[in-house]
């Protein structure tokens, strides 16, 4: 086994608080005990290794921060002991002791003594910081006519600029653009290499499982999840996207008409807590379900395998000539696909009330593997706009598995790509 | 404590420099508006008091410009008091931020502050001592006994400081009432009047004050060109020992809990 790098033991924080500052004063000069305690967080403990990567997963206030805040010794444990080794540089928040009237180059020069380097390791450091923030004749222009994502540039290149024992980051990479965020990931993975350890703070699920070796996930300043980083990812996926399926289970989510659940592609928790309905009235989407061409229940599908987007429609009045329409979306709520009955061609012709149809729409899933959300809706086009007799947004979870023919690694589209290399002089085949 | 200190010094060397850099950055005149509050005050005083109300020093009406030389030397180290105190008493507020996300010793705060007055007061005092010299009023190797005060007044605004700063964190009153005390101590200080002027009855009020002692060392040693009486000096000492352990304990027993509350 490795030595460690962070040992976090039993480590707790609590923040006092004080119905007045009357009551603060009576504690402070009276000494007489007047505050309550709020935990924020409680019996954390784990070890991270020299030179791997752990990640810190959680929704927003379970205390990812504040848990940063203790190991970079930036705020003190209530309880327990936080002990690392080794020089600590954190990127805590972007442009830490950026002053918007000074240069970059006096900027970068101060933020990196902020952390603890000295001049000359930073003069030393000038020009890798100058190459790796690549942003020009603008160093030398004040700060506030940068944009953020190039004071994002500058802030991890100073942070970066000479190879800390312990590297933390938190949220920080999401700024920038794709870019030099690979650049960025590679110079994490250079220093990884090189024995620099990687704490890490994101809410990019695949981020830290591309980062990351293990990983810790704090639900309300406790751990929940301790161990791999794909298990605890699971964990946390479980938690955001099926908070709530006890209750959606037991809800007309799924209703009568779907089949049996697949025994190996199915997995109950993924089933979404953000769901919104809404509509006129006069139609009623029931129940969807996702289904194999098997007629099976299913929602984890390989990458490029068919699926069915199913969804059963009551008709509570007499409607004429109806759209049935669908959206495959990502995580991020940004559309991949959609398409509805008249685009491709179907006349459903009319329905009466009480009439009820099951609508069936056929998918290949040639996405990158991740989940994606799916809308179903049934509406009528008029001559003064579109109106929705039902929708429900973010009706279902659709997760696609990598398979051996995924070859996308970012962003939701598989375009099958394929990579030749040409020696020189050759040609095409 | 100390080796935090000079660890981190070129970031406590580069804070002054950015703090001067950045008051007058987009100025045209920059350095100037360093000196010309400390001076517009002077000339006031110099012209209501020396001129207009006829105000002389016992004991030196027939030197020239005594008014002048008294009132500055009271004026510039008061200054440095007022400087300190006040910025101190509002920088762990001020600078929140950066202590909640950063890992650095907190007493580079106070030491930039008291580092930041020092190089204001430099200034201001190049200024003074050439006003001196023209005037033919140098004081000679006197002035060295100006270094011992300079010490004990920096320690007392820093035990005050710390004591003001740690508490402001969490009662922000402190910040609001510090430029009132400063404004009361000023003029129960004599330093635009003589303390020769105090009626009789008033006269043991003023030793309670302990920057009356440091203030009227420095007159003497420019005015009169006389070492101040280290007799009248153990009062300030005394006052200035048990501030520095109090608002050093405050500062050291709540330093953890300040972030928590910023």
């Amino acid at each position: 086994m490795r030595a460690q790098a962070i040992a976090v033991s039993d480590v707790g924080k609590a923040f006092k608080r004080y119905s007045s500052q009357w009551m603060r004063a009576r504690e402070w000069f009276f000494r007489i005990p007047s505050h309550e305690k709020r935990w924020v967080l409680r019996g954390i403990s784990f070890a991270v290794e020299a030179g791997t990567a752990f990640g810190i997963l959680g929704a927003n206030g379970a205390g990812k921060s504040t848990l940063l805040k203790i190991i970079c010794h930036a705020t003190r444990p209530t309880e327990g002991e936080v002990v690392v080794q080794g020089r600590v540089a954190a990127l805590l928040e972007l442009g830490m002791g950026f002053h918007p009237e000074f240069s970059g180059r006096q900027n970068a020069l101060m933020a990196g003594q902020l952390l603890g380097l000295n001049v000359n390791e930073l003069n030393e450091a000038m020009p890798d910081i100058e190459r790796f923030a690549d942003i020009g004749d603008l160093l030398d222009q004040p700060l506030r006519t940068y944009s953020s994502g190039m004071q994002m540039r500058l802030a991890f290149s100073v942070a970066t600029a000479v190879r800390p024992d312990v590297l933390i980051i938190d949220e920080a990479l999401s700024v920038g653009d794709a870019a030099f965020q690979r650049k960025c990931y590679r110079r994490i993975e250079d220093f990884r290499a090189k024995g620099t350890t990687l704490l890490f703070v994101s809410h990019d699920i695949e981020a830290i499982k591309r980062l990351c070796d293990e990983a810790v996930f704090l639900d309300q300043g406790i751990v929940s999840s301790l161990g791999p980083v794909r298990s605890v990812c699971d964990a946390y996926e479980r938690s955001l996207f099926g908070g709530e399926q006890s209750k959606i289970a037991a809800s007309d989510a799924v209703g009568s008409e779907s089949p049996p659940a697949s025994q190996y592609a199915f997995d109950a928790a993924l089933t979404p807590s953000c769901e919104q309905v809404y509509g006129t009235g006069e139609a009623l989407i029931q129940s969807c379900w996702l289904e194999s061409l098997g007629g099976e229940r299913v929602n984890v599908v390989g990458a490029g395998e068919p699926v069915c987007w199913c969804f059963s429609v009551r008709f509570k009045e007499n409607v004429v000539a109806p759209v049935f329409s669908m959206m495959l979306k990502t995580r991020d709520g940004e559309a991949v696909y959609g398409t509805d009955s008249v685009f491709l061609g179907i006349d459903p012709g009319g329905f009466d009330a009480d009439e009820t149809v099951k609508v069936v729409f056929q998918i290949e899933t040639h996405l990158v593997p991740d989940q994606y959300f799916l809308n179903c809706g049934v509406r009528k086009d008029t001559e003064s706009g579109s109106v929705f007799l039902s929708r429900r947004v973010d009706a279902g979870i659709l997760q696609v598995s990598g398979s051996e023919s995924t070859s996308g690694l970012v962003g939701p589209a598989d375009l099958r790509g394929k990579l030749t290399l040409l020696a020189p002089g050759s040609s095409h085949g | 404590m100390f080796t935090a200190l000079w660890e981190y010094r070129s970031f406590i060397i580069s804070s002054i420099a950015r703090e001067f850099q950045s008051r007058y950055r987009a100025s045209l005149l920059g350095a100037f508006w360093t000196v010309a509050h400390p001076l517009a005050m002077m000339i006031i005083y110099t012209v209501i008091f020396g001129q207009l109300m006829r105000a002389s020093l016992p004991g030196f009406e027939q030197t020239p410009f005594a008014f002048s030389i008294y009132l500055c030397a009271g004026i510039i180290f008061w200054g440095f008091h007022a400087e300190v105190l006040s910025a101190m008493s509002s920088v762990f507020v001020e600078q929140g931020n950066l202590m909640k996300k950063t890992a650095f010793p907190k007493i580079c705060l106070p030491a930039i502050v008291i580092a930041t007055a020092t190089v204001n007061l430099s200034i201001l005092f190049f200024l003074y001592a050439i006003f001196l010299a023209v005037i033919g009023h140098w004081p000679g190797s006197v002035i060295f006994a100006a270094l011992p005060l300079l010490l004990l007044q920096a320690l007392l605004a820093l035990g005050l400081g710390l004591l003001f700063g740690s508490l402001n964190v969490f009662f922000r009153d402190i910040s609001q009432f510090v430029p009132v005390l400063l404004q009361f101590w000023f003029w129960l200080t004599p330093i635009v009047y003589s303390a020769q002027i105090v009626p009789e009855r008033f006269q043991q009020w003023l030793l309670l004050n302990p920057m009356h002692p440091i203030i009227a060392g420095y007159q003497a040693i420019f005015l009169s060109k006389s070492v101040p009486d280290p007799a009248t000096l153990i009062f300030p000492m005394l006052i200035t020992v048990i501030l520095v352990i109090l608002g050093g304990l405050v500062f050291l027993r709540h330093a953890d809990e300040l972030v928590d509350e910023l």
